[in-house]
């Protein structure tokens, strides 16, 4: 199958990635090339076979549950776009 | 001093022969000198490299038993955090980015007393097979400076083939070790996954990234893994094993090996000379004593297509952490919150990254998972089978690691389907989970080198450090050096 110009928009906003009018055409025709090389996989007979998520059998580890991280807020608020009092701001999202 | 092994420097160390002082300063001053023409370094810093050489002179590891790379100098690939320093991963999005904390692997080499001489340049978020997708510009090989170094690990190749660096780390996703070491002529090693901690290495595909060593030799990647490998609680997939010495079988002979042959690594697809110097190894090998037996990897051809069904479903995943809310690029103008996560990626993205981003959204997306994403994991089920099924009548797995010598820059980067197809050799590996290394086994075209691709079982490295080490004791590729170079 191929993606039309309104595939490729409704892929993009999913993704959350401007592409501009410009650049639509030629990321459609680039993701094409890419579907129609990995179309080879739906020929091929994989009834039965169970699914490999990963590369090696590992059953998710627990932990005891008490507190590891030491409070490094503002280590990490340091390299933030935008902060103020602790809390990193983003553009209103409720009037 | 910059053409000696890890051990002949930690022995000039410990003879007090040379200092980490002296060292770092010696490999500085040849970045200063050499990068600006091969790019290979998109960070470095002299006081705070001086500062952990000092720190080393002092702390008494050096020339110890137990830390026996203390006081010689590294360079990092910029995937890996590095606290207090820039880590940009090869991209605008993280130009401004100063990790907050090491990645384990930085911690490790710290810990053993090793001085970071500065960050390496990479594809973009390890996307690429070149270094040409890197925003701060292609490294450039430095065997022929008009040729590409292969990628994703370019930048750590590089540095140790200009010997600006005795020894790099490098990640390895889909060949990003073995691919750069073969196109530069280094000794490049991806353990099996779970052996490296992933902690504060910037996640590209989750269940395909490895972390490795790439230096001169075998023997510098058994002694740089020993440090680099180890159980990390803060990596949910790292493996809980007891620790190994990796170098503790180099000398072994090789009498009664099996190599494994796949006749699909030795099909169409392979450039002549490539296939010379590759057959030229095995004939060594067998000198050696090893013995050949052809083995099948029937659905090894679906590994590409597979891979990048999932490393971009990963890599859309992994990469929706960066919208320009905690760190990294914010685009200066938007009019909503939604505009502000798609416009910061935008821009803070290149076009490699973005298309594996659409792809990963696409195959994931309602109505497409069973189809492509689930077909894929299955395939790949088919495909680690194949190595299970080989590996009963082989030791390791041998082939050639890239289908032809370094390419020119622009060849491949118009296309990038033709890009992907530079992995055809490694990607199976990364798919099925298991170690994969790279050696320089000769010169192909344009006196470029050729790499020997070695595969083992799962936590066969040790075996593959003897292989290759044996292989080189008795051949002078490794330590061949990019002419013109001072």
């Amino acid at each position: 199958m191929s993606l039309t110009l309104d595939d490729v928009r409704r892929i993009a906003r999913l993704a959350r990635l401007d592409v501009s009018a410009a650049e639509v055409d030629t990321t459609r025709d680039q993701l094409n090339g890419i579907l129609s090389f990995i179309e080879q996989l739906q020929s091929v007979d994989t009834t039965g076979i169970e699914p490999m998520a990963h590369a090696v059998d590992v059953v998710q580890r627990l932990r005891p549950d008490v507190a590891t991280e030491p409070d490094r807020r503002e280590a990490f608020q340091a390299i933030a776009p935008e902060t103020e009092a602790g809390l990193y701001l983003v553009p209103k999202v409720i009037e | 001093m910059i053409n000696s092994s890890l051990k002949e420097l930690s022995a000039a160390l410990a003879r007090k022969k040379t200092s980490a002082v002296e060292l770092a300063t010696l490999f500085l001053d040849r970045i200063e000198k050499l990068n600006p023409s091969l790019n290979a370094f998109v960070t470095t810093d002299r006081e705070k490299a001086l500062a952990m050489a000092r720190v080393a002179d002092a702390s008494g590891k050096v020339g110890a038993g137990d830390t026996p790379l203390a006081g010689i100098p590294l360079a990092h690939k910029d995937i890996f955090m590095t606290s207090g320093w820039r880590t940009t991963c090869g991209s605008k999005m993280l130009s401004n980015f100063i990790a907050p904390y090491d990645a384990t692997v930085v911690e490790k080499f710290k810990v053993a007393g090793m001085v970071t001489l500065g960050k390496l340049n990479m594809d973009e978020f390890a996307m690429g097979s070149s270094n040409e997708t890197s925003f701060y510009g292609p490294v450039k090989n430095p065997w022929d400076t008009a040729r590409v170094p292969g990628g994703s690990s370019g930048g750590s190749a590089a540095a140790v083939a200009a010997r600006l660096a005795p020894a790099a780390t490098g990640t390895d996703t889909g060949g990003s070790i073995r691919q750069p070491a073969a196109l530069c002529g280094l000794t490049g090693l991806k353990p099996t996954y779970g052996v490296v901690s992933r902690y504060g290495m910037i996640a590209f595909a989750s269940s395909l990234d490895q972390g490795g060593p790439m230096a001169k030799s075998a023997e510098d990647c058994a002694l740089l893994l020993n440090t680099m490998a180890g159980f990390d609680p803060r990596d949910s997939t790292s493996l809980e094993r007891p620790a190994e010495d990796y170098a503790r079988d180099l000398e072994k002979p090789l009498q009664g090996l099996r190599i494994g042959l796949p006749k699909e690594f030795f099909g169409e697809g392979m450039d002549a000379d490539v296939r010379a110097a590759v057959e030229a190894a095995l004939a060594e090998y067998r000198k050696l004593g090893a013995t050949m037996v052809e083995v099948n990897l029937p659905n090894s051809g679906l590994s590409v297509p597979a891979y990048y069904v999932i490393a971009p479903a990963e890599a859309s995943s992994n990469l929706s952490r960066f919208d320009g809310v905690r760190y990294g690029h914010r685009a200066p103008d938007y009019a909503d919150l939604d505009d502000m996560y798609s416009k910061s990626r935008a821009q803070g993205f290149g076009e490699e990254v973005k298309r594996r981003i659409l792809i990963g959204t696409y195959v994931l997306s309602h109505g497409y998972y069973d189809a492509y994403y689930l077909q894929a994991q299955k395939i790949r089920r088919l495909i680690a089978n194949d190595f299970v099924a080989a590996f009963k009548s082989c030791d390791v797995i041998m082939g050639p690691t890239a289908p032809s010598v370094a390419f020119r820059f622009g060849d491949k980067s118009a296309d990038p389907v033709q890009m992907y197809l530079s992995d055809i050799y490694t990607i199976a590996v990364n798919l099925a989970g298991l170690p994969g290394m790279s050696i320089p086994c000769g010169f192909g075209n344009a006196d470029m080198p050729v790499g020997l691709q070695i595969v083992g079982p799962w936590f066969g490295e040790a075996k593959m450090l003897n292989i290759a080490h044996r292989y080189q004791l008795v051949t002078d590729w490794h330590i061949r050096q990019p002419g013109g170079l001072p």
